[in-house]
């Protein structure tokens, strides 16, 4: 077991020092979804009380628009110089590849949010009701949940024609139930949470981890034997 | 007319379904070739008959008067969608266990023809929603779940045309097809997890004995027609894969539905 953990850090160590040495994904990927959350601002218009409102959803859009571009990234920079091949001749686990890639996208995830978060706090004028650590958290286990299913359906995506257009057509549908949960929750924390419904947001978003990254662990193989 | 009889003539189409699968698996032609006829005849007198049975035989409903009467072809629509979800969970299960593109073709047929299923029958629930509810759509878990599962079907097929390769197209597909059977799971169950503006499943006993007649008897003309179409849709689609295996380079690239 303690072989299958080293495994999966050292190849998301790979991912993440990938990024380190460029930061190409990450320049993107900030500056991406900065312009995505302009643009909700924009097709709302500048109406304060309606942007308070929905802020939550748009922090979660920006976030899931980012990060099909950066799961569609995160395994097109495997197939330049096929270096996918390399990962399958060496002797890893394809689960822990999996489980690897999906907490490294998953730091990326994390750190967008990071920045997201107090942007459009000063863009759309919140007020923090709960604590940063609760925010943080949701991002956190949001952001988890949109990594595993996203990992798993741009490695499916990755062996079709039009990847690009693959992607979020599967993967959306999937994360409906995510993004819901996701915005009533960080919503209670710019709102507060006058009825208590945090834990119940917080508990169909553990559910749902559970469900994608079980799922993930199991088919992955399957998928890696065709990519 | 006993409670049992549309049972008793589900008979014929479960019977068919489970043989089909039966002998998929052990490689013997689909019992389906020469069959079918029967099936798709009983399916068109039932529905038939069933118009009759739903639209006159059946009483009205105690609050909706004869608006109601809409369920008798909106319920089985979207039973069969769910039906052909699961089958197809099923068979792309069976194809990660044991590669076989006969299976891969019945995965496609039926997601193709539950796609259909779902689409009409969530249209129908819209035409019913605008005089109960006032609206045509809603955002109800139930609603939104049974969108999500069309928009989920219609990605899996586009996947498929994606996939040039016989092989990992099969195993891929397989792979969606397991991964996608939560949805409409969600889509049953949402009405209980999640009480809001759709009710909840009605059970035979708490509605009129004649309106339980009636809608077994057009669910069972469905299922019929359902199995029909998945069976024509199957042998499509193997005859395209077998094409496509022998003779890849024969195939015209402007044929439509054929990936180029």
């Amino acid at each position: 077991m303690s072989r299958f953990l080293r495994m999966i850090f050292i190849l998301m160590g790979k991912d993440l020092l990938i990024e380190w040495r460029t930061f190409a994904r990450t320049n993107a990927l900030i500056f991406f979804s900065i312009a995505t959350l302009l643009m909700f601002s924009f097709a709302l218009g500048a109406n304060i009380v309606a942007l308070r409102q929905h802020a939550a959803g748009y922090l979660w859009m920006a976030m899931l628009f980012a990060s099909v571009l950066s799961l569609g990234e995160s395994f097109r920079i495997e197939h330049e110089n096929n270096s996918i091949d390399g990962l399958r001749l060496a002797p890893a686990d394809p689960r822990a590849l999996f489980v690897g890639k999906a907490l490294g996208n998953t730091v990326l995830l994390v750190g967008l949010g990071l920045v997201l978060s107090p942007l459009s706090i000063a863009l759309f004028d919140l007020k923090m009701v709960m604590s940063f650590w609760s925010l943080l958290a949701i991002i956190g286990i949001g952001a988890m949940a949109i990594s595993a299913a996203g990992t798993f359906y741009a490695a499916v995506a990755a062996n079709a024609r039009a990847r690009d257009v693959l992607l979020p057509v599967l993967l959306f549908p999937v994360l409906v139930p995510v993004l819901i949960a996701a915005v009533k929750a960080t919503t209670l924390v710019f709102e507060g949470d006058a009825m208590d419904q945090m834990p119940s947001w917080l508990t169909m978003l553990g559910t749902l981890n559970l469900v994608y990254w079980s799922m993930g662990f199991v088919l992955f193989p399957r998928i890696m034997e065709d990519l | 007319m006993p409670v049992w009889l549309p049972l008793a003539l589900l008979l014929v189409p479960v019977g068919t379904l489970i043989t089909m699968l039966v002998r998929v698996i052990r490689g013997q032609p689909s019992i389906l070739n020469r069959f079918w006829p029967v099936l798709a005849g009983q399916g068109v007198l039932m529905i038939i008959s069933g118009g009759y049975l739903g639209l006159v035989w059946a009483p009205p409903e105690r609050d909706m008067g004869d608006v109601y009467r809409i369920i008798y072809a909106h319920v089985p629509q979207v039973w069969m969608a769910l039906l052909a979800m699961t089958f197809n969970f099923c068979c792309s299960l069976l194809y990660l266990f044991r590669k076989n593109l006969k299976t891969d073709a019945l995965a496609e047929a039926s997601a193709e023809v539950g796609l259909y299923f779902g689409a009409v029958g969530v249209t129908l629930g819209a035409i019913w929603a605008r005089p109960t509810w006032g609206v045509f759509w809603t955002w109800d878990p139930r609603l939104t779940s049974a969108a999500v599962m069309l928009v989920y079907y219609a990605g899996y097929l586009a996947a498929r045309r994606f996939i040039d390769n016989a092989d990992s197209r099969g195993t891929i597909s397989a792979v969606l097809g397991v991964f996608g059977i939560t949805i409409p799971v969600t889509v049953y169950f949402s009405v209980v997890w999640m009480r809001s503006l759709h009710q909840t499943q009605s059970t035979p006993k708490t509605v009129d004995p004649m309106m339980v007649i009636s809608l077994r008897w057009s669910a069972t003309a469905f299922l019929c027609l359902l199995i029909v179409f998945m069976f024509h849709r199957y042998r499509i689609a193997m005859a395209r894969l077998k094409s496509e295996v022998a003779q890849p380079e024969s195939l015209p690239s402007a044929m439509p539905g054929v990936p180029s």
